[in-house]
């Protein structure tokens, strides 16, 4: 009797891990690979590429609650990295990243709160989902026409025009932002940050695909100080969100995220050099792109009739 | 270990009617880091004291069962042109795992009314007492289906192998995606559908080393878990930074 020990089949065993929260066992070169994609794509946007990955460990089949929670702790190592590079260009205004920060801490603990309301109602999916194609359908559109129409200007020979003032120039609580060069109210960027924030929380993403076009189109900031000025911002709030999901729902697994950081914080340094070489009008079509193609994947499930209709979950409190 | 339990059988003091007396390969499972599965090779013997009685054959039920808790099932239906969570049934208790082996064709092991007492197979291991819908069948149903496809709840007619009416052995695969608790492994002796003797044992399924270390700590002390999640995550990032770096310069 007694316990037996399994050495056999040594090599598949070296590639299955059995992570401790999520408590299933999945390839971990996969889960490597899939952190050293998105981290590219996490570099060069800016983004903290987790409207992609939590979407991904859906699909290899991680408890949604876990994906969400995990991906946030991993949106810290992949924005801590990129925003070193951004730090060393001075391409951070560390007072507008403040501001937004103020609002997007805000914003994690009331979507926590909404998280785990949701959640005992059996409706988290459906709302996470629903926020992705709402958002980044909007969001991926307005950006696309916008790149679309910069790049036919500049190739017509006339340079970009920025638009330098419109209504939310005119409130009160104005501040000087000199890295960005502009005077403006905190309202915005406050308002901007807790929405992030409250997206950050329920959808395990760090919010960069709403706050880069938030940052450039709203408040009128130049794009190469956005980037690095949005990872700022998703550090702490990510990491916020990662102590309150580890906190009151146990579910951030360190094992999973130390597997898609290892591949996530390399990803993150090749993407931010590669950002940095492309122009940003084709930075921002590419990102649009890529908005667009997640959007309509998951329209397209919550639209065509699922394989399977019926789904487990805990009952009561849990 | 054959021999053991033979010996036990000579050994064995006269008892009424016939006995199980089993074994398991293991009475423990250990969740490692590259945990991936294992499997169960359970034996045993029948210990009688009289010869071997005419009638129907001696048949043998093996099952094995997880940790139970209560479940909620949910339906997927059409509303405003997308797919949404919608009705819902709750199990007051469903099995984690639940594996059922037999020497024989269901309907030849064991009598429904004898199932009914004992909860043997998985439709009966699952307690789910006065759904309030019409349709709750659909929803237990869907449970199963849901859990076979997870190699959760498995079936394994005429797996178990008896040898001279005394003897059995099966083996049962536990998968990779396991929950710790006490699982339980359960015999049933049946002849002619009737069930003769049960006979139950523990097998203790449990996370060690790094598994443990992590799980408990995030449940005892979440902020430090959190935190020392963040530390491992700034430290990456720092460190992929600084490498790059290095090597660009």
């Amino acid at each position: 009797m007694g316990v037996e020990k399994w050495s056999k089949a040594g090599v598949k065993k070296v590639m299955q891990i059995y992570l401790p929260i999520a408590e299933v066992s999945v390839n971990a070169f996969l889960l490597l690979g899939l952190g050293g994609m998105v981290g590219v794509l996490s570099g060069m946007f800016g983004v903290g590429g987790g409207f992609l990955m939590t979407p991904l460990l859906f699909f290899i089949g991680i408890p949604p609650a876990v994906a969400v929670a995990t991906e946030a702790n991993q949106i810290v190592a992949s924005s801590f990295s990129g925003v070193l590079a951004h730090l060393r260009r001075k391409s951070v205004d560390l007072r507008m990243g403040t501001v937004l920060l103020i609002g997007g801490l805000v914003g994690a603990a009331l979507g926590v709160q909404l998280f785990n309301t949701l959640k005992a109602m059996g409706q988290v999916d459906l709302l996470v989902k629903l926020c992705y194609v709402v958002f980044l359908g909007i969001i991926g559109g307005l950006m696309f026409l916008e790149s679309l129409n910069a790049i036919i200007k500049t190739r017509s020979g006339k340079p970009p025009a920025r638009k330098r003032h419109n209504w939310i120039h005119n409130l009160p609580f104005k501040m000087k932002f000199r890295t960005s060069g502009l005077y403006i109210s905190v309202i915005p960027p406050v308002i901007v940050g807790v929405f992030v924030g409250i997206l950050a929380a329920i959808m395990g993403v760090g919010g960069g695909f709403i706050m880069v076009p938030a940052m450039i189109y709203l408040l009128g900031m130049p794009t190469k100080v956005v980037i690095g000025t949005s990872l700022f911002q998703i550090i702490f709030v990510t990491g916020f969100t990662t102590l309150l999901h580890a906190t009151t729902n146990f579910t951030v697994d360190v094992v999973l995220a130390v597997l898609l950081l290892v591949g996530g914080v390399i990803g993150a340094q090749i993407g931010t050099r590669i950002g940095a070489k492309l122009p940003a009008e084709q930075l921002r079509i590419l990102l649009a792109g890529m908005v667009l193609l997640v959007c309509g994947k998951l329209a397209f499930d919550l639209l065509v009739i699922p394989s399977e209709l019926y789904s487990l979950g805990k009952a009561g409190g849990h | 270990m054959f021999r053991l339990l033979c010996l036990l059988l000579l050994l064995a003091l006269p008892a009424q009617g016939e006995e199980v007396v089993a074994g398991l390969s293991q009475d423990s499972v250990q969740i490692t880091t590259n945990f991936d599965g294992s499997e169960i090779l359970i034996f045993g013997a029948v210990k009688r004291a009289a010869p071997l009685p005419d009638g129907p054959p001696l048949q043998v039920i093996v099952t094995v069962e997880g940790p139970t808790a209560p479940i909620t099932i949910r339906r997927k239906d059409k509303r405003f042109g997308i797919w949404v969570n919608n009705a819902a049934v709750e199990v007051d208790e469903a099995p984690s795992y639940y594996a059922v082996a037999t020497s024989a064709p269901w309907e030849d092991v064991i009598l429904d009314i004898e199932d009914l007492r004992h909860r043997v197979s998985i439709d009966r291991a699952i307690r789910a007492v006065g759904l309030e819908r019409e349709d709750g069948a659909d929803f237990i149903e869907a449970l199963i289906r849901i859990k076979e496809s997870q190699n959760a709840y498995l079936n394994a007619f005429g797996a178990v192998e008896i040898s001279e009416e005394t003897l059995f052995k099966t083996s049962i695969k536990l998968p990779a995606n396991l929950t710790e608790g006490d699982y339980t492994a359960r015999f049933y002796l049946t002849r002619g559908g009737e069930v003769l003797d049960v006979h139950e044992t523990s097998i203790d399924v449990s996370k060690v080393g790094m598994e443990q270390f992590l799980f408990n700590l995030s449940r005892q002390q979440p902020l430090i878990y959190g935190l020392m999640s963040l530390a491992i995550a700034i430290f990456a990032g720092w460190a992929a930074s600084a490498v790059f770096r290095y090597i660009r310069l």
